[in-house]
């Protein structure tokens, strides 16, 4: 498993290109980008805080417990933070798997996790101010 | 004592990202430590408040013990 965090683009194929995992037969990578409108307001860039000491052990855990459940071969997550303009990339995640199934499952598992409990928080910028986004709470806090 | 960490709405309207604070008796919750930390701004704060203790998820009625680290921040909006 990787779990990178970083305020730099990243290149998606070139990530998942420099991996080889023995016995995959399937790839699904999901990118996350910044949408260029927010409640009919454009947005001009995200400010995306996060709790660095907690953020990389709760990815890995999220990470760890979707290989279990989907036979994953290996994951690669890679998160953004700070300033990110409108229309880059915020995250990428990237599964491997012996067949499709597994790794469209778990690809969506992990980022379905990953928005309720790895905490980052984003703020909007747009022409009409600022402000967060709201958010998701872990599902047994709820 | 135990480290206080405050993330985004709560970070902003608290005005700190981390202080120390000695709870008032040992086993204290980390509802108590975040009034007491909060003092007047606790109505203000945006809810819910999620917490997590040592860098894990937890409650607000969790109990928080000497040389803990307890963060206190908004429900998540990664991804």
């Amino acid at each position: 498993m990787i779990v990178r965090l970083q305020a730099a683009d990243f290149d998606p194929e070139h990530e998942a290109q420099a991996l080889t995992v023995q016995g995959a037969g399937a790839r699904v990578s999901f990118v996350g980008t910044v949408r260029d409108v927010s409640a009919g307001h454009p947005i001009t860039a995200l400010e995306i805080e996060h709790y660095p000491e907690m953020t990389t052990a709760e990815l890995e855990r999220i990470a760890t417990a979707a290989q279990a459940q989907y036979q994953l071969l290996e994951v690669l997550i890679i998160h953004r933070f700070g300033r990110i303009l409108c229309d880059e990339r915020i995250v990428l995640v990237t599964v491997w798997s012996a067949h499709r199934a597994a790794a469209f499952a778990g690809c969506q598992a992990i980022m379905d996790a990953l928005k309720t409990c790895a905490p980052f928080w984003k703020k909007e910028l747009t022409t009409e101010g600022d402000h967060w986004v709201p958010g998701r709470s872990p599902p047994d806090l709820d | 004592m135990v480290t206080v960490r405050c993330f985004a709405g709560i970070r902003e309207i608290l005005g700190h990202d981390t202080l120390s604070f000695t709870p008032a008796k040992d086993a204290s919750t980390a509802a108590d430590v975040l009034a007491a930390v909060a003092g007047a701004h606790l109505p203000g704060l945006p809810q819910p408040i999620l917490v997590a203790i040592n860098r894990e998820h937890a409650a607000l009625t969790s109990p928080v013990h000497d040389g803990d680290e307890v963060a206190f921040f908004p429900p998540v909006s990664g991804g």
